[in-house]
């Protein structure tokens, strides 16, 4: 007896720790049980510690031209050849990466920040509020999103941070609806009924009650928008609408490579795979985080 | 405001009458309803499905959508308010902190994003002003009153963690955060387990004695009823058919429905023989009731029953029920 009870008090002596909202554990055995899962985080992991530490892992300066060695195939001295001026290609890859992932993690932050916030606004205060911003909604979704996207970034003019705006605003009406769906799934719930009862204000619902329960659909959109908003990034590049020359950029890369294409494969070629490479590994990535939420839809 | 009414009665609706308008027509769920609540008293609301008990405590609560519904008569008085007359900031300020209600169903009537400790604390805050370390204090008391005995740790826990037994004894200790006067139980067992399901009912009705709280509960649950409550209606297709103590109700019944509902109980019935059932079902409520509503399913139907019979002595004390064969009697 006294047993038991020494064991009570000991357990209670315990401190709690502090919960996060997170389950890490949890989410590293559902990783473990996905390997391709693991692969994209991996590869995403390495992206972004060569991308965010360009400066130690370039061997050149990405701006340095040097005559001597133009068009150079890769060798020892350059990893992935160099281009018409003799810039080293690998190290303009690094620190044009970090161009394309910023504008990525930029636009589907603002995007799905502005988009999440006006979407359940939407759902949870209804009436013409929700029919106006809807049909607003509508209309920027009924244009085909890449020419959208370029009319905006021509007429803001070209430059890399306007091509990330206009895919920004090209991207919100995705989270507005998917946000909006869920706030109207949440609105009914018993518990934000009893908050209304009681003269709770509409921010306090929203920031209390709503937005934490329509995140999980809208963390999956955003890694899955990483992927296309940086292959779109790129494309806008590519069109001479985004990053300028001589700003080491990948999709710019690849556009002036496609001259030399049949001859110097590498040029265009490397910053090309690198923009595969990440695309690839954010969308497979974003599936398995999907897959990872939604329990219910995985069968095995 | 000039109500008449004694200080001990914490509700009371009088010949409520309400209809919900459909495409053709109307519902008529409530059909002159009169209850009272008193101070610290244990009230039972027991129908079968449909018979609009939930629908009554809604309307007591003013929790009926705007607009959906018809009020054709009738009044509801809240600690001395004028319910249907009250402005909407005064409905708030009863609601919450005179009266609180309890749902159904517990898994939805908590956050499933925040800890259990956050979410209580954010309802004393709004509801009492307490600081943040007295509504932590409040809160384990309350959950401890509840029986909960490692309350720290459960106070770090998300909803989903708990059982349900355990959600809803949470959501019970809530309710008596702001020492209500009034506390509308709707079936707030029901989502839960017969053993779990007595043992919530006992913590909740000693925390209301202790607290003088009064229940307003509403079952479907006759068995469960009788052990819970002081006094009972029994509602039957919109309209009460029955009212008084407990025991006289359930030991001596006046109504044929009640009977048949006593009879009804597995307890009252002998080993081996088939379970009574009432023949029939309840009458469709989007026709106006102009006949006894039992009249159809009553072994004891006869010529008066096709006038609404209303409530009379039973003879016995404070006993009530609507019945011409309790006319015919006297």
């Amino acid at each position: 007896m006294s047993e038991i009870l020494q064991e009570k008090s000991a357990k209670q002596e315990k401190p709690i720790k502090k919960r996060s909202f997170i389950d890490w554990r949890y989410l590293w055995y559902q990783l473990t049980g996905s390997p391709l899962t693991m692969v994209g985080l991996v590869v995403i992991l390495l992206i972004l510690i060569l991308v965010i530490f360009a400066p130690i892992f370039a061997t050149h300066d990405p701006n340095t031209i040097d005559l001597r060695a133009r068009l150079a195939s890769p060798s020892a001295d350059h990893f992935f050849g160099t281009d018409e001026v003799g810039r080293d290609i690998y190290s303009r890859i690094l620190f044009g990466g970090r161009l394309s992932i910023a504008v990525g993690f930029g636009v589907v932050i603002v995007a799905g920040f502005i988009g999440t916030l006006i979407g359940a606004l939407s759902g949870l205060i209804g009436g013409w509020f929700d029919t106006i911003t809807m049909r607003i909604m509508d209309v920027v979704l009924s244009v085909p999103s890449l020419v959208l996207i370029m009319a905006l970034a021509a007429a803001l003019g070209p430059s890399l941070v306007n091509a990330a705006f206009a895919i920004a605003i090209v991207r919100i009406p995705y989270y507005v609806r998917l946000s909006r769906g869920q706030a109207l799934l949440v609105r009914e719930m018993p518990y934000v009924a009893a908050a209304q009862t009681f003269k709770a204000s509409r921010w306090h619902i929203l920031r209390w009650h709503v937005i934490p329960n329509i995140l999980s659909p809208i963390v999956v959109q955003a890694t899955l928008d990483l992927g296309n908003t940086i292959l779109l990034a790129a494309a806008l590049s590519f069109i001479g609408l985004g990053a300028q020359q001589p700003t080491a950029e990948w999709g710019a890369m690849v556009a002036t490579g496609r001259n030399y294409i049949l001859d110097q494969w590498w040029y265009s070629g490397f910053p090309g795979f690198a923009i595969l490479l990440t695309a690839t590994a954010f969308n497979i990535f974003g599936d398995g985080i999907r897959d990872i939420l939604d329990p219910k839809q995985n069968a095995h | 405001m000039p109500i008449d009414m004694s200080d001990k009665t914490i509700l009371k609706i009088e010949d409520l009458h309400l209809n919900f308008p459909i495409y053709q027509g109307a519902v008529h769920a409530i059909n002159g309803v009169s209850l009272y609540v008193d101070e610290g008293e244990i009230v039972g609301i027991v129908g079968e499905s449909g018979s609009a008990k939930s629908v009554t405590a809604m309307a007591a609560l003013r929790l009926l959508p705007k607009g959906s519904f018809r009020l054709t008569n009738g009044n509801i008085t809240m600690l001395g308010h004028d319910i249907l007359k009250i402005s909407e900031a005064e409905m708030n300020s009863l609601r919450g902190n005179q009266v609180a209600m309890i749902f159904q169903e517990p898994q939805t009537a908590l956050n499933p994003t925040k800890t259990i400790g956050k979410q209580m604390f954010k309802v004393i805050q709004l509801h009492t002003g307490k600081k943040r370390k007295e509504a932590r204090n409040l809160a384990l008391c309350l959950l401890q009153d509840m029986r909960i005995n490692d309350a720290e740790e459960i106070l770090q826990r998300y909803p989903f963690e708990l059982s349900g037994g355990m959600r809803q004894r949470i959501l019970i200790g809530l309710a008596f955060a702001c020492s209500p006067r009034l506390l509308v139980a709707d079936e707030p067992t029901t989502a839960l387990d017969v053993t779990v399901q007595r043992q919530v009912l006992q913590l909740m009705r000693a925390k209301a004695r202790k607290t003088s709280t009064a229940i307003l509960f509403i079952s479907h649950d006759l068995a469960l009823v009788s052990q819970f409550c002081d006094r009972i209606y029994v509602m039957y297709a919109g309209s009460i058919v029955e009212e008084g103590p407990t025991k006289l109700v359930l030991s001596a019944p006046a109504h044929p429905y009640t009977q048949a509902l006593v009879r009804a109980l597995p307890e009252s019935s002998t080993k081996g023989q088939r379970l009574e059932s009432i023949p029939g079902t309840v009458p469709k409520l989007t026709i106006k009731q102009e006949a006894c509503s039992f009249r159809e399913r009553c072994d004891h139907a006869h010529d008066l029953c096709v006038k609404i019979p209303s409530l009379v002595m039973s003879g016995v004390k404070t006993q009530k029920a609507a019945c011409w064969l309790l006319e015919k009697v006297r």
